[in-house]
């Protein structure tokens, strides 16, 4: 035990801070591309719906694991040459976009038709009546399942484990290897330390979604 | 197109909309031309590529490896609906001593990669379960507590009134749920129960891990030979079975919502379908 507690919080630290490195990265990327999926699939010019549409419907329902394939295997048979970890990300981030996509175009269909018809009435121009009337109220929306892709996200860079990526779950091995008598003190220490991810993105949620809040 | 955020367009707007249409169509068209050309030179979707189609062996092995992957994510989705109802039960229990340990369990399975759990059962425990076993019950152990949370939120939005008529009358508890609210809330449930069985049948693939032989197993093996080494052609073909098999039962889940939508029933929303 002397042995092993040290040499288990410094193995999780590692781990961890790849993982919420990716997890950062993939977020940023997958939030960005995302916001234009939504954006083309919300707007009224109908090649561009068709490709949100479509990269949505790819992405969502292909298996994590075989797009991990084609880009750890795939990308560099043509030429792509980046570390495990950037394969990683991009591939996280790929698939997530149409999961953030998703929540962003439910958020804003959530906002009644009436409140845009009502600014258009009163004169408002096509940007204040989106940027003063539905996005305030399509933002509180979208936080409860944006927060639900980002938890998602977190626990789905654990899958980089198998790809090269020695971040936290890519650890268990490692331990158990060398602690074998420790089998389920390794297991639950990294748990817990995604169970802290999670709580962590859904109290950050939480706490936005309190600040939007209306008073009724 | 009943978006929110425009008017029905004028003709200043609708020619608007057509110039959109033709430089938004082109860079769509360049974009994928691009991808494909860049694709096509590299030697990764050339003919020769996709030769391994037209063998006989090949397609039936990757048939049969595709019924091992349906098979596993049947097996766990059958296990997780029993998990999920007992802990579903759990949750609900007048007694403090029952509902906070199905709670601790839920949440705790709800927020762990379930490929930990795999790797875990499979490395600690893999000798006795196999990576069949390890598989099942870790995908059973996730989506039934997810499960769980989706048969909870179905039960408890079955009307109030169901629930006290049924006291009235003297009914006990397991009965008021099994015989009342139970068969009235899995109508509403039953959008959301196929939405994770397509979560469940895509977490089937991270068996591939622990080299369970289903279907991206046997992908692996044709485009890892020297012969074929053609990892795109073989990921393009895993993706698209498996996106053939998802979008079927996303568009039945969706079929089914509108439907009972229509006839006025309150649909249990789950958000969890995001895996």
């Amino acid at each position: 035990m002397d042995e092993y507690l040290p040499e288990l919080l410094a193995r999780l630290a590692d781990g961890f801070a790849v993982t919420l490195r990716m997890l950062g990265w993939s977020a940023l990327i997958a939030g960005i591309v995302g916001t234009i999926l939504a954006a083309m699939r919300v707007s009224p010019v109908p090649p561009l719906r068709a490709f949100g549409t479509s990269y949505v419907n790819i992405f969502r329902n292909t298996p994590l694991v075989v797009l991990f394939l084609l880009a750890v295997e795939g990308l560099p048979t043509v030429g792509v040459r980046i570390s495990f970890e950037w394969f990683a990300i991009i591939t996280l981030a790929t698939y997530t976009a149409s999961f953030v996509c998703e929540a962003i175009r439910s958020g804003i269909n959530t906002v009644d038709v009436g409140q845009a018809e009502a600014s258009r009435s009163i004169g408002m121009t096509f940007g204040q009546s989106l940027g003063i009337i539905v996005l305030p109220q399509a933002i509180r929306a979208v936080i409860p399942p944006l927060a639900s892709v980002y938890i998602a996200l977190a626990k789905n860079t654990a899958v980089a484990a198998a790809f090269g990526v020695v971040e936290a779950t890519g650890q268990l091995s490692n331990l158990i290897r060398d602690f074998a008598s420790f089998l389920w003190f390794s297991f639950f220490g990294i748990a817990a330390g995604y169970v802290i991810i999670v709580l962590v993105i859904s109290g950050i949620a939480g706490m936005i979604e309190r600040r939007l809040a209306v008073v009724r | 197109m009943n978006s929110v955020l425009f008017d029905v367009p004028g003709p200043r707007a609708r020619a608007r909309h057509r110039i959109g249409t033709i430089v938004g169509g082109a860079a769509i068209v360049a974009f994928l031309g691009l991808l494909g050309w860049k694709l096509w030179v590299e030697e990764a979707i050339t003919p020769d590529q996709w030769s391994f189609l037209t063998v006989p062996g090949i397609v039936l092995g990757l048939a049969e490896a595709l019924l091992f992957t349906l098979a596993a994510a049947a097996t766990a989705i059958g296990m997780a609906v029993v998990f999920g109802a007992v802990f579903a039960f759990g949750r609900l229990s007048d007694h403090a001593l029952v509902r906070w340990p199905c709670l601790v369990v839920v949440e705790f399975f709800r927020a762990v990669p379930l490929l930990l759990l795999i790797l875990f059962l499979f490395i600690a425990y893999g000798w006795a379960l196999g990576p069949f076993g390890s598989l099942v019950i870790a995908l059973t152990l996730y989506n039934g507590a997810v499960l769980a949370e989706i048969f909870r939120a179905g039960l408890l939005a079955v009307p109030r009134g169901q629930r006290e008529a049924a006291y009235s009358i003297g009914m006990r508890k397991y009965q008021v749920m099994l015989l009342v609210l139970a068969p009235q809330a899995i109508r509403t449930m039953l959008p959301a129960i196929i939405s994770q069985c397509v979560v469940a049948l895509k977490d089937t693939a991270l068996g591939f891990i622990i080299g369970y032989s289903g279907f991206v197993h046997e992908g692996d093996l044709i485009f890892t030979s020297i012969q074929y080494n053609n990892p795109i052609a073989v990921g393009i073909v895993l993706a698209a079975v498996f996106i053939v098999i998802n979008y079927s039962l996303s568009r039945l889940a969706v079929h089914l919502e509108s439907r009972l939508r229509r006839q006025g029933t309150t649909v249990v929303h789950v958000d969890e379908g995001v895996e």
